[in-house]
């Protein structure tokens, strides 16, 4: 078992075109570190030194991160992770 | 209800009870619908105070032109509006819009400048930002970022929420320009300390994604995330199937981002069950179903459903 974490098609250059991959940890922090390794370059397209990126949007089971624990959001094996980019609706 | 003209008619939606998809008598669900509105959205309110307030500030005059990027409802009510008022209006919408918005913008005499589908509504504002500043005479009431969006909702919705549901406990809508969120979330916290304020947030096929750059992303300035409880993601498979569950087990015919708020709305209800606490949900039916039968939305299986949704703006 592991997390799986789907990437969005803009950064998909950095995961050899793939949709979703896999991760472990037990933080977001942990996982995207843990990504990092086999994709190197991700997690600084992800984080800055003040935690998430602007417009970078980061899902633990369809629930917004920002509000559940930001990068420290715990997460366990079976859990799904989506990032998108932050998007115009209405 | 007697009424002077249309517009006066505005808001007072019904509030209804959903007695079979709330899962006991102490927690329940409650539909505002806003389907009820003049134009047949939510939209209708933000619409008419964008516009009466530019008035007021002696931005729109007779005879000037409005210019909004708008994935659809929101331009039908401001052309419905500015018509009754004597302004034109040109619309920028994403070209993966469906063709009944297209046809109700044109029947209230609006013009339509299409903006590429990838990058989805990103960049029908991109667009209309150049737009506006290559024509300094047009009046962008620019949605995204007008207080008065939030504030119709402060001032109509939030209050006849309240009114009708003094019990409330949730309030969940889609997550667009964040207007309704920001609005209701607002007055229903000053009045309800502890009321959780849910958006659900629609997530749409790839190509709405396709931004060439992750900085190019967009947040909405009238976005505060310090009056959100939280925030879902909800995915165009599970909006169509609440869209047809409100259909077969309420009765309710409803556009597809309301099935993205149920579907948030019975999260929260759950959870509610779980930690036996009494709940009181109110959601927001944005529009109804009529705009999205092209789309196939409410035919065939939900698998066929959702591929015809594919790479469409839904909400």
């Amino acid at each position: 078992m592991a997390i799986e974490v789907r990437i969005p098609t803009i950064l998909r250059t950095l995961t050899d075109g793939a949709k979703a991959v896999e991760g472990k940890g037990t933080s977001l922090d942990e996982l995207f570190a843990d990504l990092d390794t086999r994709h190197p370059g991700l997690r600084a397209r992800l984080v800055d030194d003040k935690g998430l990126r602007k417009f970078v949007n980061v899902y633990l089971n369809d629930e917004d991160v920002r509000f559940l624990g930001g990068l420290e959001t715990e997460v366990s094996d079976g859990d799904n992770v989506t990032i998108l980019p932050a998007v115009a609706g209405g | 209800m007697r009424f002077d003209s249309l517009l006066d008619s505005l808001g007072r939606t019904p509030l209804v009870g959903l007695p079979r998809l709330s899962p006991s008598p102490e927690v329940r669900l409650w539909a505002k619908l806003e389907d009820r509105n003049p134009t047949g959205s939510v939209k209708d309110r933000p619409a008419f105070f964008m516009i009466d307030k530019a008035e007021k500030d002696g931005l729109l005059t007779p005879g000037r032109t409005i210019l909004e990027p708008t994935s659809g409802n929101t331009g039908i009510s401001l052309a419905m509006v500015a018509k009754l008022r004597g302004y034109k209006m040109i619309c920028v919408m994403p070209e993966n819009t469906s063709e009944e918005r297209r046809q109700l913008l044109r029947m209230w005499g609006a013009e339509i400048i299409s903006s590429p589908a990838a990058g989805g509504s990103n960049e029908a504002v991109r667009v209309a930002k150049k737009l506006a500043g290559e024509h300094p005479d047009w009046v962008m009431l620019y949605q995204y970022g007008n207080e008065a969006n939030a504030l119709a909702h402060y001032e109509t919705t939030g209050p006849e929420i309240l009114e009708d549901l003094p019990t409330v406990t949730h309030f969940v809508a889609g997550l667009g320009t964040t207007g309704t969120l920001m609005g209701v979330g607002r007055f229903l916290r000053e009045h309800k300390p502890d009321v959780r304020i849910v958006a659900a947030e629609p997530r749409y096929g790839e190509l709405v994604y396709g931004l060439r750059n992750i900085d190019e992303g967009f947040i909405p300035e009238l976005y505060d995330d310090s009056v959100l409880t939280t925030r879902f993601s909800v995915g165009s498979a599970d909006a169509l199937r609440r869209t047809r569950e409100l259909l077969e087990q309420e009765g309710i015919f409803a556009g597809v981002s309301t099935g993205g708020a149920l579907h948030a709305a019975i999260g929260m209800a759950r959870k509610a069950v779980k930690a036996g606490e009494r709940a009181d949900i109110a959601f927001v039916v944005a529009d109804g179903g009529w705009k999205y039968l092209s789309t196939g939305a409410y035919e065939g299986t939900l698998e066929d459903a959702e591929e015809r949704l594919e790479g469409q703006l839904w909400a």
